[in-house]
């Protein structure tokens, strides 16, 4: 029978939540690295013992783990993010000049096909990687040099590059995003990248459609339909069917379409879900109600699913690496709050019951499916 | 000719090294700083970005160099640590930030 590990990164250490395929008794393991941030955790698809975390903190900087046995045991592996070549400089949120300089690791992203491959999206905003399981890590320049990069501008949590997409089928395509930059493409593995913002619209920057300076919150993509993504940014849920060339709003009835995560059902390429947070400086669930919403039509018609999530005095948020699906079926879907639970649904959002309630805030939430 | 020096860590970076209690590294020529430091990174290389910058090797901002009742923290790198602290008879301590959250 398949089983599923749930890899949960928090405020103050990583824990490893596993089942069998029922989803229904849970064992808890952690903390792993207690007292340390960790901003993500996630498997590799090639090797699923191999798993790897980004590990940080204000004192003692950011520190990268590995695990070849599914997290029984941890290495720490390389840890040095040099910038290739002269750094430059980015707009500071006062408009000047200011220097890239390395914060932490905010997205890991192993390779599908290799365990020793893995991309990580740093802070200030540059995409690595490693071919070496870790040991070394090279970053991929043409992103940060890009033309538009003296003009960017971080979000209030940092200028972060939090999203890193692979293309399955169409070799060296990557999508990437970065707040508050936008949504951007390569097509030669990182080589040239080019912004792929047309269609956004947000009214927080001078010329609301320009073609960089939104703050993008996330992208999700269908393995079988690379082409379709959709986005959760700042406001605004959008929907892309060329690749990220255009976007159409897909909103339509939500309460509110701010929010951090959002992500696609495993088997069912038109089913999202997304949780909307009532704005940008309160960052809690409508009238104190925990919904996650569900569109089947891939947009644009959503319905809330709300069966055993908390339906009031409900004030937690889900940050943007904080969701993520199973492949069996019925989907499994899995999200963590800042209030430390983690809420799982083994039947694609119909009923929620948490895993654990009392965790520290969690930052990101990946989800393994073992034969 | 080598010195032994004693080093106290913090608890997190203890438990990073693997190790327990205060450590010991070999120091060959002049006991500075930047020497320990170097010596302590070779033994543990897990420890390399945690105490001091991996680029411009400058301290972490939230860490300090304690000896002898001293704060060290702002001499220079390559200045030479109390001849306790060489002798072995006193531990260089790295400190985190009473600081939290």
């Amino acid at each position: 029978m398949s089983s599923v590990r749930v890899l949960v990164g928090t405020r103050k250490g990583a824990f490893i939540l596993t089942s069998d395929g029922r989803r229904e008794r849970w064992e808890v393991s952690g903390p792993h690295f207690g007292g340390w941030e960790i901003y993500h955790f996630k498997g590799s698809p090639a090797d699923p013992q191999r798993l790897y975390a980004s590990q940080t903190s204000g004192w003692f900087g950011q520190v990268i783990q590995r695990s070849s046995d599914g997290g029984k045991s941890w290495e720490a592996v390389g840890n040095k993010f040099l910038y290739d070549g002269a750094t430059g400089t980015h707009q500071w949120y006062d408009g000047t000049p200011h220097p890239w300089e390395f914060a932490r690791v905010w997205h890991l992203e192993p390779s599908a096909a290799d365990p020793d491959t893995v991309y990580a999206g740093v802070e200030d905003a540059a995409l690595f990687r490693t071919t070496d399981g870790g040991q070394t890590w090279a970053e991929l320049p043409g992103l940060r040099t890009h033309a538009s990069a003296p003009s960017w501008q971080p979000g209030a949590g940092g200028m972060c590059l939090h999203t890193i997409v692979l293309d399955p089928k169409q070799p060296g395509r990557i999508f990437v995003a970065i707040s508050a930059a936008g949504a951007f493409r390569s097509d030669d593995d990182g080589r040239t990248w080019r912004p792929i913002n047309r269609g956004l619209r947000s009214e927080g920057i001078p010329d609301p459609t320009a073609e960089v300076g939104h703050c993008v919150h996330r992208i999700a993509m269908h393995r079988s339909r690379p082409g379709v993504l959709f986005m959760q940014k700042h406001w605004d849920v959008m929907r892309s069917d060329d690749a990220g060339e255009s976007w159409r709003e897909v909103s339509g009835n939500l309460p509110s379409d701010f929010g951090f995560p959002i992500d696609v059902h495993a088997h069912e390429p038109e089913t999202i879900y997304v949780v909307p947070i009532k704005s940008d400086s309160e960052h809690y669930p409508p009238d104190g109600r925990l919904r996650v919403y569900r569109s089947r039509s891939g947009g644009d018609e959503w319905e809330p699913l709300t069966n055993g999530l908390p339906q009031r005095h409900c004030y937690v948020n889900v940050l943007r690496d904080a969701m993520a699906v199973d492949a069996l079926d019925p989907c499994g879907i899995y999200f963590g709050t800042t209030g430390g639970q983690v809420y799982a649904s083994a039947d694609a959002g119909d009923r929620w019951k948490p895993i654990v309630r009392d965790l520290p805030s969690v930052v990101s939430v990946e989800v393994q499916t073992l034969p | 000719m080598s010195a032994t020096v004693r080093v106290v860590l913090p608890a997190h970076l203890r438990t990073l090294a693997r190790v327990d209690g205060e450590v010991k590294v070999e120091v060959a020529g002049p006991v500075t700083l930047r020497a320990v430091l170097d010596a302590l990174e070779a033994t543990y290389p897990m420890l390399r970005g945690t105490i001091r910058d991996q680029v411009t090797q400058n301290r972490r901002a939230f860490l300090r160099f304690f000896a002898c009742e001293q704060d060290l923290s702002h001499q220079s790198p390559d200045a030479a640590l109390p001849a306790t602290v060489a002798a072995g008879s006193e531990p260089l301590l790295v400190v985190g930030a009473m600081a939290g959250g």
